[in-house]
């Protein structure tokens, strides 16, 4: 009970966040300069002044802003995102073909990132001043400061040039188009190095999280009182002491989930990988409103979801929480 | 799957070399396969009658045939016209029509198709010049169209290219709907070589040969998958290994060196006279001090071409000397070089009366650059920036975040030099005369007369030579008002964008025509098919 009611308050709170994020997309993607009509006039080589007074009463811009605003908040609500300028196409066809391959990237680097980042962790908390985990606070930094596209960019060199064994573009074979199982593994395939690139910037993170709380964890009197009474080693660390180490991890995930969309967007642009990143690159570069705004609303619409699940998750481990200790 | 692949063609080999036939023979004999290009370009949508630029250009000419279309040297062919005709006036053109055209839906080719066409894209196409002079067209029967003009159009011949005219099926496209936004845009039907199958948006599309095509024993090839690549480097490595069978519109240095090392690639620059891109400086000559023609000249001798060319740009670009690009037969080459001299510059500057201050400064001006084309535009702007402090002028580069904030400044006329590329698109009527014309001095249209350039000898010229038939005399009025506009500097040329195409080297007939890529690839065909 205490849940739904938990639960109804927080989609209260993201349907009044989400209006907000309506109105200052719309009011930011306005006050850049240039629009749409001028770029769609330049590519036309020139076009006379009835040419571009028709496209702009086509497109609505020939209203104020405010008029503008309310048309559109008016036409959301009702579930009509308009039409792309640029691409010919409903917005929401666009982002319906797009939005699973972004999925994908962003859930396959989380694991990814979660997976490898905790046992890392774990792993140099064993002996916090080895050299293991020497090793994996510098590689891990070294991952974390680099920008990721320019990781991205060294790892295509290395594994599309240098050492050619995985694919670098697209999200399948497109020459050879594969069915059923081994479609699935062309994927999985091209999922690789994009993931990979994207997690690699969040190991450092979960490692370095990892590595502090299992410290703090395996100093605890439960944790001595474990290896007392004589538990194998794996079964200490990994029931006792892992799982109580878990929980900020849980958090930051939650947390970082709109940072994991924008480095999206530039993974995705390295790789070509079909995602909703090239059409926001796209997008701006043309002024193409509808299909920005509906992008970043369903951006902003996956962050909150991914926040609000993580609140769940977070109490699903933590049994205090659930006691309604918040 | 490799394996039975491999040993077939082993079999087929062995068999061929048995019965004694050359390897050549069997290699040219041979047609299918697949021909995978990669591009940067997203096209729109897919139909060339309502939306220009290469992005639609290239899957366009491949779904839709057009009336003519021309070899490496400028020169018209038959394609859905076998033969056409122009009137001894000049007002009228009559095209017939192959006979056992059919459009991928089954339906047989008409003149009414060609009629519904030519006056969908003089309505819709973003360039208005180009079929202005069309009044109507006639179809006395259905293999014949007879198009009749208002005045006198040799630039019609070029309108007709492949790029440029796209035959439609009146059946799917007169329904009515707006073309601009129409349906079939996305899903064509064209009579052209190859049908579209598959469009994954912005991901790839692909195309596959029509098998009715009326050109017997073509396309060569089975299927054409276009992927689209969002970065430039994924698209190199690509190349180099092979996935990638054809990589047009490359214009990065470092790039084409790159995939000219590869022993995989035939890397060419021919195939793009027809668009003929220019790379150049424009001038407000509106604003002081640039409203002195002296200034601009000034200008023209401090920058060193040679070096731009050369060093900047690798040697990989082709300087330009005018508005007309070069390869262009109406090219001139006879105008003023504005070769480098200093000397002359500062003289010229001292004459309209910018003299130096204390420190040296004549004068602090703009220059605006198209972002991200590094090497053809930023660079260029930079460099500038040095060679002007020379004369002492003091040149100030302004990035600009993207294009439509740039496009905003320059078609308001907020600037006083800008670095801009701008296309010939074939004949001077359809892309030259927008940028010099008086009467197109258009604000908050990019690609207008943004220099406000106004000079009614050149308006004369230019309007003479539209309607000119005879060649050589058309070719002398562009001849002057070339000469004259390089004269007036609204405009400092620099360098024809040096396009590069890669190929895989196993390919054959290679399109080097002047429309490139940006034809009908039904020629193209693997020598050597690939080992996949």
């Amino acid at each position: 009970m205490t849940l739904l009611v938990h639960l109804f308050g927080k989609l209260a709170n993201a349907a009044a966040l989400l209006l907000a994020v309506l109105v200052l997309n719309f009011c930011l993607i306005h006050t850049a300069p240039g629009d749409p009509v001028q770029v769609i006039a330049g590519e036309m080589g020139g076009a006379s002044a009835e040419v571009i007074a028709s496209l702009r009463a086509k497109y609505g811009l020939d209203h104020s802003l405010i008029e503008q605003l309310f048309t559109y908040l008016h036409n959301v609500l009702r579930g009509d995102f308009g039409y792309s300028y640029y691409f010919n196409q409903p917005v929401l066809g666009l982002i319906a073909q797009r939005l699973p391959a972004t999925l994908y990237l962003a859930l396959a680097s989380v694991v990814m990132a979660v997976v490898i980042g905790t046992l890392l962790g774990v792993a140099s908390a064993r002996r916090p001043n080895g050299l293991f985990s020497h090793a994996v606070t510098v590689v891990s930094l070294a991952g974390y400061a680099a920008p990721v596209f320019w990781t991205g960019l060294l790892l295509l060199l290395l594994f599309g040039s240098v050492w050619p064994i995985l694919p670098v573009n697209g999200m399948s074979d497109v020459v050879h188009p594969k069915q059923g199982i081994a479609h699935l593994l062309d994927v999985l395939k091209h999922l690789i190095l994009p993931s990979a690139t994207l997690a690699m910037v969040f190991v450092a993170q979960y490692s370095r999280l990892a590595r502090v709380n299992m410290i703090d964890v395996l100093s605890a009197d439960y944790v001595r009182t474990a290896r007392a009474k004589g538990l194998p080693e794996s079964v200490v660390i990994f029931k006792h002491a892992l799982r109580n180490a878990l929980i900020p991890i849980v958090t930051v995930v939650g947390l970082q989930f709109g940072n994991l969309f924008a480095g999206a967007v530039l993974v995705e642009t390295v790789y070509s990988w079909p995602g909703m990143g090239r059409l926001v690159y796209d997008s701006i570069l043309r002024r193409d409103y509808p299909t920005l705004m509906a992008v970043l609303f369903f951006s902003a619409v996956l962050v909150i979801a991914a926040n609000i699940i993580t609140d769940l998750v977070y109490r699903l481990i933590d049994p205090r929480i659930r006691a309604g200790a918040r | 799957m490799l394996l039975s692949k491999r040993s077939f063609m082993a079999g087929a080999l062995g068999g061929l070399a048995f019965a004694g036939l050359p390897f050549e023979a069997w290699a040219q004999s041979a047609g299918g396969g697949t021909l995978v290009i990669g591009s940067t370009q997203v096209p729109r949508h897919f139909n060339g009658a309502v939306q220009s630029g290469i992005a639609t250009a290239l899957p366009s000419t491949q779904i839709f045939a057009s009336p003519l279309r021309y070899d490496d040297k400028w020169n018209p062919q038959p394609y859905l016209a076998k033969s056409w005709e122009i009137a001894p006036d000049g007002l009228s053109v009559t095209l017939k029509l192959v006979d056992d055209a059919l459009f991928h839906d089954g339906k047989p080719v008409t003149s009414e198709d060609v009629a519904f066409s030519i006056m969908a894209i003089k309505e819709n196409h973003p360039f208005k010049t180009m079929l202005a002079a069309v009044d109507k067209v006639e179809t006395p029967d259905p293999k014949t169209a007879v198009i009749k003009l208002t005045h006198p159009h040799p630039a019609l011949l070029l309108a007709m290219s492949p790029a440029l005219m796209p035959i439609m099926p009146k059946h799917v496209y007169g329904d009515g709907q707006d073309l601009k936004t129409h349906p079939a845009n996305l899903k064509p039907i064209g009579s052209g070589p190859y049908k579209l199958v598959e469009y994954k948006q912005g991901d790839y599309y692909t195309l596959e040969k029509f098998d009715k095509f009326f050109i017997p024993g073509r396309p060569k090839l089975d299927k054409i998958v276009v992927r689209l690549f969002s970065d430039p480097n994924a698209l190199l490595v690509s190349t180099e290994r092979g996935e990638i069978h054809s990589a047009p519109f490359i214009t990065g240095v470092r790039d084409i060196d790159r995939l000219e090392k590869s022993q995989n690639l035939v890397v060419t620059d021919k195939g793009f006279e027809g668009i003929g891109a220019l790379n150049w400086l424009a001038f407000n000559t509106k604003k002081k001090p640039l409203d002195d023609v002296r200034v601009r000249q000034a200008i023209a001798y401090a920058a060193n071409r040679d070096f731009i060319v050369k060093k900047l740009m690798g040697g990989k670009a082709t300087p330009s000397t005018g508005p007309i690009a070069p390869g262009s037969p109406l090219e001139e080459k006879n105008v003023e070089q504005y070769k480098f001299d200093l000397a002359k510059a500062s003289k010229l500057l001292d004459e309209a009366g910018l003299k130096p201050n204390a420190d040296g400064v004549r004068t602090t001006l703009t220059i605006d650059y198209i972002p991200g084309g590094d090497e053809q535009q930023r660079n260029v702007a930079e460099y500038m920036r040095s060679a002007l402090k020379r004369i002492g002028i003091n040149l100030e580069v302004r990035s600009a975040p993207d294009f439509p904030t740039w496009a905003q400044r320059v078609s308001n006329y907020d600037f006083d030099l800008t670095m801009d590329t701008v296309y010939n698109w074939a004949d001077p009527v359809i892309g030259v005369d927008r940028t010099y014309l008086s009467s197109n001095i258009r604000k908050g249209i990019i690609w207008s007369n943004t220099q406000q350039y106004s000079n009614p000898k050149v308006d004369e010229l230019l309007g003479k030579a539209a309607v000119e038939t005879a060649p050589d005399k058309r070719k002398a009025l562009y001849s002057e008002f070339q000469k004259i506009v390089v004269q007036d500097v609204p405009i400092y040329y620099i360098n024809a964008v040096p396009y590069y195409n890669a190929f895989a080297k196993g390919l054959g007939n290679l399109p080097t025509s002047i429309w490139g890529i940006a034809s009908p690839l039904d020629e193209l065909q693997w020598v050597t098919p690939p080992k996949t």
